[in-house]
């Protein structure tokens, strides 16, 4: 098993021993500034996420909805790059571990998947997402992530066919990434009634891999539900949108924080 | 016919949400099995004849060819229905979208061209069309954009980033996320994930199918050189396409110099870009260092896109056709001649490639062959505003 991969799995372990889901909030780099990202990590890690999911924007996000798009055009107004996610990177990694979600052309504009690793590793990342990298495009990223001891983590959708499904969980390193819903990011009323039987069938196949499902997850009664059958739980939008209404650093640290021991109340319960 | 390319060279590919790929391979699928069907082929043809107004002639501009110097036949896709060469996709598109059972119909527009051809097909169909479009453009082509709601369609604000192009396709493509069950998201130009190169490619090479035929009869011989605009580049992946293997004949692309090359300010990706993902495939595009996808800048807002369809990144890169960059004031001005010298107002789009020609005339026999890919009509208020500030 390679470093990213080990650390990934001794967190939800962790979780798992404790009888509850893996708390694995989302956060964008740089939103809405320098020092706020930073404050929201930092509370993040304080306030018990087992994994951290790092955003590091992107102009031209294509699986995210209003909400995460809306905050990396703020954050690249104020002045972010991906050197800002590596920093807040290299702020909580030792504490929790971190899986960067990244867009392709980011990592292609760093000197591609090698040297996109190397960076990453070297700010202390566990694994990464890209979201735009779907089973088939990913080879040669893939294979350089791996080989710097990231994770990568692919994901699932719920139009993803049962053989194409299989082989993606056959690739998969750290975990498996279920998306709830056809859409993007953002906050749903409701969460689909055939949720429960794509997590049955992704951990079919993904056998001793973790799977964990977001993209939708807005409250803590979701997170609790959702919780039951999967092995983490991904909060995105919902939070983004706390930390947007803390108004300060230290308020957006306070307002992340009370949601995700809510939510952690719920995932226990 | 092959199979449909998932790449040319390195570039093109699916560089999409998986969500998407489902629906991508259930679009490569039902056009490899429709692009030869005789009934689609038959109901296509017909449409093109008797309501596109297919085939366009392809006219020698004698009064042109004396300004320049050598001998230069237009092919006038300014003639069909809609005035520009997009009505050729998008109803070959809409077309196959109800064979897929498809009764939602999205598209992006920049200057509202695609998007009329798009809702002229939904309308001509009964197809529910609702076109993506920034509001900054919204605000500069407000004829088109109360042309879409006269034929029906629902003309959708997109209010991020530069307001423009761009981000109206990113729009497109998230709604496609979000209702790829009913949807068919007819795209506009030879860009986007796997298989749309492939598949606006087949539905333009009309254009050159045509072009190389009348060229035949009119001359006994292939131009010497076929010469388009690019943006994303569909006139001119499909008047290239049926000469690609005509390895005599000369493959000239002209892109978006914008305000030059030197400023910055620009949209010739192949000529001044990088190599990296936008919209699905991987490409020439223009971006910043670290990997944020740059605003292009054009007088013309069909070539005011920061990259190029993957089919022309390889033809640059093999050397079989070759892309220069065409300045806003070089494109202006060949507006206002070819309407003097001809009769015939071109689109500003057109206009960047017969401003290359009227600075780079054949030498020796032979004749050129120019893609007049739409009319200018659209563009005389800009026109007006831009020649009377100088």
């Amino acid at each position: 098993m390679i470093a990213g991969e080990q650390r990934i799995r001794a967190a939800f372990d962790a979780a798992r021993d404790e009888g509850r889901a893996a708390l694995m909030p989302y956060m964008m780099a740089g939103f809405p500034d320098r020092e706020s990202g930073l404050a929201v990590a930092a509370a993040y890690a304080d306030a018990g996420a087992d994994l951290v999911e790092l955003g590091v924007p992107y102009a031209d996000p294509l699986a995210d909805g209003p909400v995460i798009h809306s905050a990396a055009t703020v954050a690249l107004d104020n002045g972010a790059t991906l050197r800002t996610a590596l920093e807040t990177c290299e702020a909580i990694a030792d504490k929790v571990p971190v899986v960067l979600m990244v867009y392709t052309n980011m990592v292609l504009a760093h000197g591609g998947g090698s040297e996109f690793a190397k960076l990453a590793r070297a700010a202390g990342a566990s694994g990464a997402i890209i979201p735009d990298l779907p089973l088939g495009e990913d080879e040669g990223i893939r294979e350089a992530f791996v080989a710097e001891g990231l994770a990568m983590v692919p994901l699932v959708a719920p139009t993803t066919t049962d053989e194409r499904r299989a082989a993606i969980c056959k690739v998969a390193k750290g975990f498996v990434y279920v998306v709830s819903t056809v859409g993007t990011t953002g906050e749903r009323g409701e969460l689909p009634p055939e949720l429960a039987d794509l997590v049955a069938a992704t951990k079919a196949d993904a056998g001793e891999t973790p799977v964990a499902v977001g993209f939708g997850i807005g409250t803590p009664a979701h997170a609790a539900e959702v919780g039951k059958a999967a092995d983490g739980v991904i909060i995105g939008s919902r939070l983004v949108r706390a930390a947007d209404e803390g108004g300060s650093p230290g308020g957006a640290a306070e307002s992340v924080a009370e949601f995700l021991a809510e939510a952690r109340v719920a995932l226990a319960g | 016919m092959s199979a449909i390319e998932q790449r040319f060279g390195p570039y093109g590919g699916r560089y999409v949400p998986e969500t998407l790929i489902g629906a991508l391979d259930e679009l490569t699928e039902a056009w490899e099995a429709t692009r030869e069907d005789p009934e689609y082929v038959a109901r296509l043809d017909a449409l093109r004849r008797d309501y596109i107004g297919r085939p366009t002639p392809l006219y020698l501009a004698e009064r042109l060819s004396r300004r320049v110097g050598s001998r230069v036949y237009l092919k006038r896709e300014d003639l069909a229905h809609t005035g520009a060469h997009k009505i050729n996709n998008a109803l070959g598109q809409t077309l196959l979208a109800q064979r897929m059972g498809k009764a939602r119909i999205i598209a992006e527009t920049g200057a509202g061209q695609h998007g009329v051809a798009t809702a002229t097909a939904c309308a001509l169909l009964g197809l529910e069309c609702i076109v993506y479009m920034g509001t900054e453009d919204i605000r500069r082509q407000a004829p088109n954009v109360e042309r879409m709601k006269l034929l029906g369609a629902e003309v959708a604000p997109v209010d991020a980033g530069a307001r423009t192009l761009k981000e109206a396709t990113s729009a497109a493509i998230r709604d496609w996320v979000a209702n790829v069950e009913t949807t068919h998201y007819v795209i506009g130009s030879a860009v986007g994930p796997a298989p749309y190169p492939v598949l606006v490619r087949d539905l333009q090479r009309v254009i050159g199918d045509e072009a190389r035929e009348q060229s035949l009869a009119a001359e006994g011989s292939l131009p010497r050189r076929v010469i388009a605009c690019v943006g994303g580049g569909s006139n001119a992946i499909g008047i290239f396409a049926p000469f690609i293997d005509d390895a005599e004949v000369e493959l000239i692309g002209v892109e978006a110099g914008g305000d030059g090359i030197e400023t910055g300010r620009h949209g010739a990706s192949l000529n001044a870009g990088t190599t990296g993902v936008l919209h699905g495939s991987l490409s020439a595009i223009v971006a910043d260092e670290d990997g944020q996808i740059l605003e292009a800048h054009s007088v013309s807002a069909g070539l005011d896109y920061p990259g190029t369809g993957p089919q022309h990144a390889h033809l640059r890169d093999t050397g079989r056709a070759a892309y220069f960059p065409m300045t806003d004031a070089g494109a202006l001005g060949a507006l206002g001649e070819l309407a003097r010298l001809e009769g015939i107002i071109p689109a500003l789009e057109s206009s960047h490639a017969i401003a290359w020609l009227l600075e780079n005339a054949l030498e020796g026999e032979g004749f050129d062959v120019l893609c007049l890919s739409g009319r200018g009509d659209k563009d005389l208020a800009e026109y007006v505003r831009r020649t009377s500030e100088a």
